[in-house]
């Protein structure tokens, strides 16, 4: 476990979209972040989608391929790993994910 | 080079046609200069739909002809010219345009004529017949006029035409010589509970009945006078009492002709000159002429191979067939009446469900020699195959026409099947030409179709192709699978029955209960655009919101940058000065691109995420309303100016779009919706377009449904005419909610349509018919639409707690410094990659 200080405040819990996406501005990074509150996990990787060269993954439309979570393009609908950044149709695509927890009411990521 | 030779074709009917298709394809093409002479004023078209026309089919979507397809393979074409005769001699064809050709070969294809029987009065005025669509305009434009029309003879194609005029509004009679109708095809009991079948659809028969003469009427145009001292009243006689084959040319160049006419052929074709061929109804083989396609096409087929220098021949053909009439299940195989020597019969009646099957061995009993099929006859690809294949029966025949009581399945299994068995006779496509295309990637019935052709023609054959598709899927191990997506194992059909039965409200009920997962974006958006069709709420509360594309969470469609649209609703696509100066004035504030859409209104670019509260803020003060451009749901209703300003209009075409939208505005569906209304039949708004279209007449409104631009342009049906305002509302909304209620996920009306079992004639019978007495309710559920309709733009902006999501960052309020504009012609527009690498706008990815 690394130390607290990398953890860096994003916004408040009650900032989370249930089942849906979030855009913050970290350190001069977009941030997509993703929360499904069934399953009481949040999710963060770079909002630039790189097939349609944009700043919109977090506003796509989020769930599970076979049960690994997924966030949908909105621009072209390529799938994107939650967990890793990895795209599911395209293995020389993908984008960063990052560390991301919920303490004490407050969302914070690791970049 | 060696010259080409010259080919004539005289005829560019369905055989003809078919004929110069097939030779394109052919390997020898090439060595002919080919010519054809159409005496029709239009190229071939396809006569066996040509009943659709009545249901609004254009004689284009009949033609049979590919854009450019004489011309592609220089194939000159005489169009509207006839050729009048032949010198067999010197090898010349004479058209009556005065062109004369040379020919090293020549094809006859002239089809046959519709025979009226010489009878006093038979020339009369609205006395008709029925085989070019020539004739189907002549029939409609009388009809205009007419009350009851009686068409004479009750084959086939009479019971065909007979529907047609009831379809046009006529009280119809059937007018049969014999006491049987069908006679070609059917014995007296499969005769009888046909007549029972067709009286029950509103149609009289009266057999036995010989016409001495047509004379005056007294209530109608005519008067029918019978051998039996009957007489009947009809304003329209159609005569369909047989063809004869259109032998004259063949006659006066001195060809060999049949005993009873006919262009008397041989196994290759040939007539009575080794290089005149004759093909098609013209052709008689053996004594016997061929009023179907098939045998034509396989005439076809057999000179291409003689030309080509392959033995091939015609050795008859098989004249199974199947009455293409919706709710009258009729077909027939081969021997029908037991003629073979020693045969034996098997025969099945219920008199309840008017169900007639009659089965007809071989004296071993083990193959199939015929079949007559009354009333029920989805068994017909199978007993074909039997018969045709000469496939081995089981051990009780019988159990191929007795119902089943249980799950347990008597057809014959496509696997049973050998590869070399023909599945399509209209275009003889085998078992093995299906499995070939089915190996080289296609999926389903469409891609199976434009590959093969199979099940294009007379239709016949596409429950077989059906099964023989999935069958060849499955031992592939590739499932047909009609599930939503991996997270629902039902289609959107059988969610919205759930969501309606069980009355469930939001998708975690729904997947909690009848799924699995999380969901993606495919369950999440049908889901929500059912419970939005259904339950009409506010499609951002929270429940709904992660439902929803990104175009419906910020109601608003995201364009290639990022950014967003804004459509407010122009009803009707009219606008008044002051609304288009406040529009004007809020595309300057905010520096938008602006444009008229192809939808009759007014379309703001470049909008972005944090900007479109405030726009729609200024919008909704100004008057304007969403204008769903983001959901599936209803677009727009396109209008013309009509009688208002029109000098053709002959109703108020922009009065009617304008409630029309009103009335539909926020209807969210499986995909989107488009309306248009006409003032006259000029057309001006396109509504045969439209998924919805209507157009004015002296007498009402005629109603189009089904119709879309797009990627497939197809043109909508006519579903019902002159009907008052009151009726047409309600037949729109009945078709609307059965549409929403049925359609699969992204499907327009138009595929709805398309894949609809009983097509048009079905969804009139339930909307206009009540057939499944469901009416009252799809009202009722589209009066709570209306009444529940909110803007939800302005829902939105009133609720702070959903503003918040409209802001690029959760934690900054900066913007998006990726979204670039350069200017062309005034206006901004997105910069593209060099520009963006110019304007060098340091984000980091
Ligand atoms: C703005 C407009 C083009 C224009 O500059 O004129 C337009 C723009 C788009 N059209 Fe369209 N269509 C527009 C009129 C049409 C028309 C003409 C008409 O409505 O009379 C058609 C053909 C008619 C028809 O639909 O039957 C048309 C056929 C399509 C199709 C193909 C549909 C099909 O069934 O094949 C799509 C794709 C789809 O919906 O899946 C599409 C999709 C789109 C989308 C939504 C694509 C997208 O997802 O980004 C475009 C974005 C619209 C936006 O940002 O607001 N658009 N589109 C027109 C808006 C009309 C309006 O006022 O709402
Ligand atoms: C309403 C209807 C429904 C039908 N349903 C079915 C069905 O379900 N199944 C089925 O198999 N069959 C059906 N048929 C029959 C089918 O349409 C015919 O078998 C088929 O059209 C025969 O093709 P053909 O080319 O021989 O004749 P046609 O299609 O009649 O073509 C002959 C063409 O040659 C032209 N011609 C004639 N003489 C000359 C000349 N001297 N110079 C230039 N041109 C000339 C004619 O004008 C015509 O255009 C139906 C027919 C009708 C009318
Ligand atoms: S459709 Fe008819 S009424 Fe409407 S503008 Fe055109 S001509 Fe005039
Ligand atoms: S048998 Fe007529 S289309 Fe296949």
């Amino acid at each position: 476990m690394s130390a607290d200080k990398d953890w860096i405040d994003v916004c408040s819990e009650t900032d989370l979209q249930p089942d849906s996406g979030i855009c913050a501005l970290v350190e001069n990074k977009q941030i997509a972040i993703f929360h499904m509150p069934r399953e009481h996990t949040v999710y963060a990787i770079n909002n630039y989608d790189p097939f349609g060269k944009a700043n919109v993954l977090s506003r796509g439309l989020i769930g599970d391929i076979k049960g690994v979570p997924m966030v949908s393009s909105p621009l072209h609908k390529q799938h994107f790993n939650l967990k890793t950044g990895q795209c599911f149709e395209d293995e020389e695509m993908s984008v960063e994910a990052y560390s991301i927890r919920i303490e004490k009411g407050r969302v914070e990521v690791r970049l | 080079m060696s010259k080409k030779q010259t080919l004539v074709v005289i005829g560019n009917g369905m055989v003809g046609h078919t004929f110069l298709a097939d030779l394109t394809a052919s390997e020898i093409k090439d060595q002919y200069e080919v010519v054809t002479f159409c005496e029709e004023p239009r190229v071939a078209y396809d006569r066996v739909h040509l009943t659709e026309y009545f249901s609004g089919k254009s004689a284009e979507d009949l033609s049979m002809v590919e854009d450019g397809f004489f011309e592609k393979n220089q194939i000159t074409l005489h169009l509207g010219d006839k050729a009048v005769s032949i010198d067999l001699e010197n090898k010349t064809v004479f058209s009556e345009q005065g062109i004369s050709i040379q020919y090293d070969k020549l094809v006859l294809a002239t089809g046959s004529y519709p025979f009226v029987p010489p009878i006093p009065g038979h020339d009369r005025e609205n006395c008709m017949v029925y085989r070019t669509i020539e004739d189907l305009e002549a029939i409609t434009a009388a009809a205009k006029t007419a009350k009851v029309g009686s068409v004479v003879g009750g084959g086939l194609l009479g019971l065909e035409a007979a529907k047609a005029l009831q379809d046009l509004g006529l009280k119809t009679n059937i007018i049969q010589f014999s006491p049987r109708l069908m006679s070609a095809q059917l014995d007296d009991g499969g005769a009888k509970m046909l007549a029972d079948k067709i009286e029950a659809l509103g149609l009289s028969v009266l057999t036995n009945k010989n016409t001495l003469e047509i004379v005056d009427g007294e209530q109608c145009k005519n008067k029918m006078i019978f051998a039996d001292g009957g007489e009947l009243e009809t304003d329209l006689v159609v005569f369909s009492t047989g063809i004869r084959p259109r032998d004259e040319i063949a006659r006066d160049s001195g060809l060999k002709l049949g005993a009873r006419g006919g262009i008397a052929i041989n196994d290759q074709c040939q007539t009575s000159d080794p290089d005149v061929y004759a093909i098609g109804e013209c052709a008689v083989w053996n004594e016997q002429i061929f009023g179907l396609v098939a045998p034509g096409y396989a005439m076809g087929r057999t000179v291409i191979a003689d030309l080509s220098g392959v033995s091939a021949s015609f050795t008859g053909a098989d004249m199974s067939t199947k009455l293409k009439l919706n709710g009258v299940d009729v077909a027939s195989i081969g021997d029908a009446h037991a003629m073979t020597q020693g045969s034996r019969v098997y025969s099945y009646q219920d008199g309840c469900e008017g169900v007639y099957k009659r089965l007809v061995v071989s004296e071993d009993g083990k193959k199939l020699l015929g079949a007559v099929l009354v009333g029920e006859a989805s068994g017909y690809g199978t007993l074909l195959q039997y018969c045709l294949n000469e496939i081995d029966l089981p051990e009780n025949p019988e159990s191929l026409i007795l119902p089943h009581y249980s799950d347990e399945s008597v057809g014959l299994g496509p696997d049973a099947l050998p590869a070399s068995a023909q599945i399509c006779s209209c275009f003889d496509v085998s078992k093995g030409q299906i499995c070939e295309a089915v190996e080289s990637g296609c999926m389903n019935m469409d891609e199976l179709k434009t590959e093969t052709k199979a099940a294009t023609g007379c239709g016949g054959c596409s429950a077989l192709l059906k099964s023989v598709l999935d069958s060849e899927l499955e031992s592939a191990g590739i499932e047909v699978n009609t599930d939503l997506c991996e997270h629902f194992p039902h289609t959107r059909h059988d969610l919205y029955n759930i969501v309606m039965v069980e009355e469930i409200k939001t998708f975690d009920d729904l997947i909690g209960q009848h799924g699995q997962g999380r969901g993606c974006e495919i369950c999440r958006q049908a889901v929500g655009s059912i419970l939005a069709s259904y339950w009409n709420e506010y499609i951002l509360n929270n429940n709904h919101l992660s439902l929803q594309d990104t175009n419906d969470t910020f109601l608003a469609n995201m364009q290639k940058d990022g950014t967003y649209s804004v459509v407010p609703r122009m009803t009707g696509g009219e606008v008044t000065p002051d609304m288009l100066i406040a529009l004007g004035e809020v595309a300057k504030k905010y520096n938008l691109y602006t444009k008229v859409t192809g939808g009759q209104r007014i379309v703001m670019f470049g909008a972005r995420v944090d900007q479109l509260p405030l726009i729609w803020d200024e919008l909704i003060n100004a008057g304007f309303e969403s204008g769903h451009a983001y959901g599936k749901s209803l677009r727009t209703v396109k209008s013309c100016v009509g009688s208002t300003w029109c000098r053709y209009g002959v109703d108020d075409s922009i009065g009617l779009a304008v409630e029309l939208e009103n009335r539909y505005k926020g209807l969210r569906s499986p995909h989107k919706i488009k309306f248009a209304v006409s003032g006259c039949t000029r057309e001006c708004a396109e509504a045969q377009s439209k998924d919805i279209g209507v157009i004015a007449t002296e007498s009402g409104w005629n109603l189009y449904v089904c119709g879309n631009g797009g990627m497939k342009p197809r043109h909508g049906d006519l579903f019902a005419t002159n009907l008052d305002k009151e009726t047409l509302i309600k037949y729109i909304d009945r078709v609307l909610i059965f549409y929403v209620r049925s359609a699969d996920r992204m499907q327009r009306t138009s595929v709805w349509m398309e894949n609809m079992e009983g097509g048009l004639d079905y969804l009139k019978a339930v909307v206009i018919d009540d057939k499944l007495n469901i009416c009252d309710k799809l009202e009722e559920q589209m009066q709570h639409v209306i009444d529940s309709y909110q803007c939800e733009w302005k829902t939105t902006i009133a609720d702070e707690s959903k503003l918040k999501r409209f802001r690029h960052f959760v934690n900054s309020d900066k913007t998006d410094e990726n979204v670039l504009f350069v200017e062309d012609r005034g206006q901004i527009r997105p910069a593209n990659e060099d520009e963006h690498k110019y304007l060098k706008i340091g984000e980091e990815v």
